[in-house]
């Protein structure tokens, strides 16, 4: 493949929630502003823009990561999913409604990214302990919840109990 | 927060990458996961002309064991090795240290070679390599070369990797027989930087630790076996010796506690799971 120059708006197309999109980069541009201003794609919510706050996760090829860490360019060719694409049919997910139930947001800027990560950990480890939500919880900053509804509306759908008394 | 421009190539062979970080020289950086790279981007505290994507080289994604080794390519993620069902029999000291490498979302995306490359003197990858005495596995488009651990790590986000080379791989050793592994670290977070952190491996004859965190790259020192007052003295000693300095973080007082503290609990762990 020839070197893409930096002064060059690139092609780049990517499966965004199960429809083809293209759109164009400069090779700097990070995949959270290509989502947002190029796509138009604004679910996905940039905090930090340095990797800390996890705002910016969505599921490259299923594996949840930020997007303030990969270019738009390396996304090219790779299946994206976003928050828009949850609930295909306008129905939310049962974690979405538990996140309602439970008041697991309330200004909702962490919420995105917390469901895109939840979305593929899950997956991975269906049951997980309060502990080990815990640790998956530690790549997301949320000012506002103080983490006990999300770990209560988590741990209401996967079925296991916790610690953490309803207010 | 947003990159300074620069041209990206995805090659499509190493030797292409190889290639072009050696007509690229100093202004050439190599990215694979970019869950270091990325941040210093986006702060623009690197500018590089041209950056090399290692991540979609198949040939960099070998992850087996052969001849002693535990190899692991430049592409492999952190969470790929830590998916490896065979790994707390291959590696137990990987095994317990990867969950400490960031969060789940940064290990998705970052790799094992990368944060070698990166040469943080507080991550826990390159510690498990020091106290394993691990090989670093270099490339060039002149010459192939194996580094050991030690010699590997020249202080903080330095190496003796060369501008125009890749790591190819790192090389942990397999697990020995009759010996004990056991890894711990103190941080103010799940995730956030390490304080402290320290491994110890223990076998019939040798007591090893190794802690990062402390001085400006992971540092290890060997003992013949000690008991009671005389580990004390040791681990005062090795804990003067790493020379840490005060930060925003802790004292440089309070990582000799833990050096002491900690030292000897991962000793006598990897004692006892002999
Ligand atoms: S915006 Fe990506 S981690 Fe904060
Ligand atoms: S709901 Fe406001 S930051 Fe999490």
């Amino acid at each position: 493949m020839p070197i893409m120059n930096a002064d060059t708006r690139h092609p780049v197309t990517i499966t965004l929630n199960g429809r083809s999109r293209t759109g164009h980069a400069h090779p700097r541009m990070l995949l959270s502003d290509f989502l947002r201003h190029e796509l138009g794609a604004h679910g996905t919510r940039v905090g930090c823009e340095h990797g800390v706050c996890g705002a910016c996760t969505v599921r490259i090829d299923g594996v949840a990561q930020r997007t303030c860490l990969t270019l738009a360019v390396q996304a090219d060719g790779r299946r994206v999913d976003t928050v828009e694409g949850l609930a295909p049919e306008g129905r939310m997910t049962a974690l979405q409604e538990a996140f309602r139930r439970h008041h697991a947001l309330q200004c909702g800027f962490c919420t995105a990214g917390i469901l895109m990560s939840l979305s593929d950990y899950l997956e991975r480890v269906p049951r997980p302990t309060e502990g080990e939500l815990r640790d998956m919880l530690s790549g997301h900053l949320c000012r506002c919840t103080g983490y006990a509804g999300i770990v209560r509306a988590v741990m209401d759908v996967t079925g296991a109990s916790t610690e953490v008394a309803d207010v | 927060m947003k990159p300074a421009a620069f041209d990206y190539l995805r090659p499509a062979s190493v030797a292409e990458a190889l290639a072009a970080l050696a007509r690229g020289g100093e202004d050439a950086r190599v990215v694979a996961g970019g869950q270091s790279l990325m941040p210093m981007l986006n702060m623009r505290l690197v500018q590089p002309r041209l950056l090399v994507d290692l991540s979609r080289l198949e040939e960099l994604r070998r992850l087996d064991s052969r001849d002693g080794w535990l190899e692991v390519g430049a592409a492999v993620t952190q969470s790929e090795l830590m998916a490896r069902s065979t790994l707390a029999e291959e590696v137990p000291l990987l095994a317990a240290a990867l969950p400490w490498v960031g969060h789940f979302q940064t290990r998705n995306r970052g790799t094992v070679c990368g944060s070698v490359a990166h040469a943080d003197p507080s991550a826990e990858i390159p510690l498990c390599l020091v106290a394993l005495r691990g090989q670093v596995l270099l490339r060039s488009a002149r010459a192939r070369r194996a580094v050991p651990a030690e010699s590997f790590f020249l202080g903080p986000l330095t190496t003796v990797k060369a501008a125009d080379e890749i790591i190819e791989a790192v090389r942990f050793p397999l697990r020995g027989s009759g010996t004990g592994y056991a890894f711990r670290e103190v941080a103010m977070r799940h995730g956030d930087f390490a304080i402290t952190a320290c491994a110890a491996v223990a076998d019939a004859h040798v007591l090893r630790l190794a802690v990062g965190g402390v001085a400006d790259r992971p540092t290890a020192r060997d003992w013949p076996f000690l008991f009671g007052a005389a580990m004390d003295e040791a681990l005062n000693a090795f804990a003067w010796d790493l020379g840490g300095d005060d930060d925003q973080h802790a004292t440089a007082a309070y990582r000799r506690t833990l050096v002491r503290g900690v030292g000897r609990a991962v000793i006598e762990e990897a004692l006892s799971c002999r």
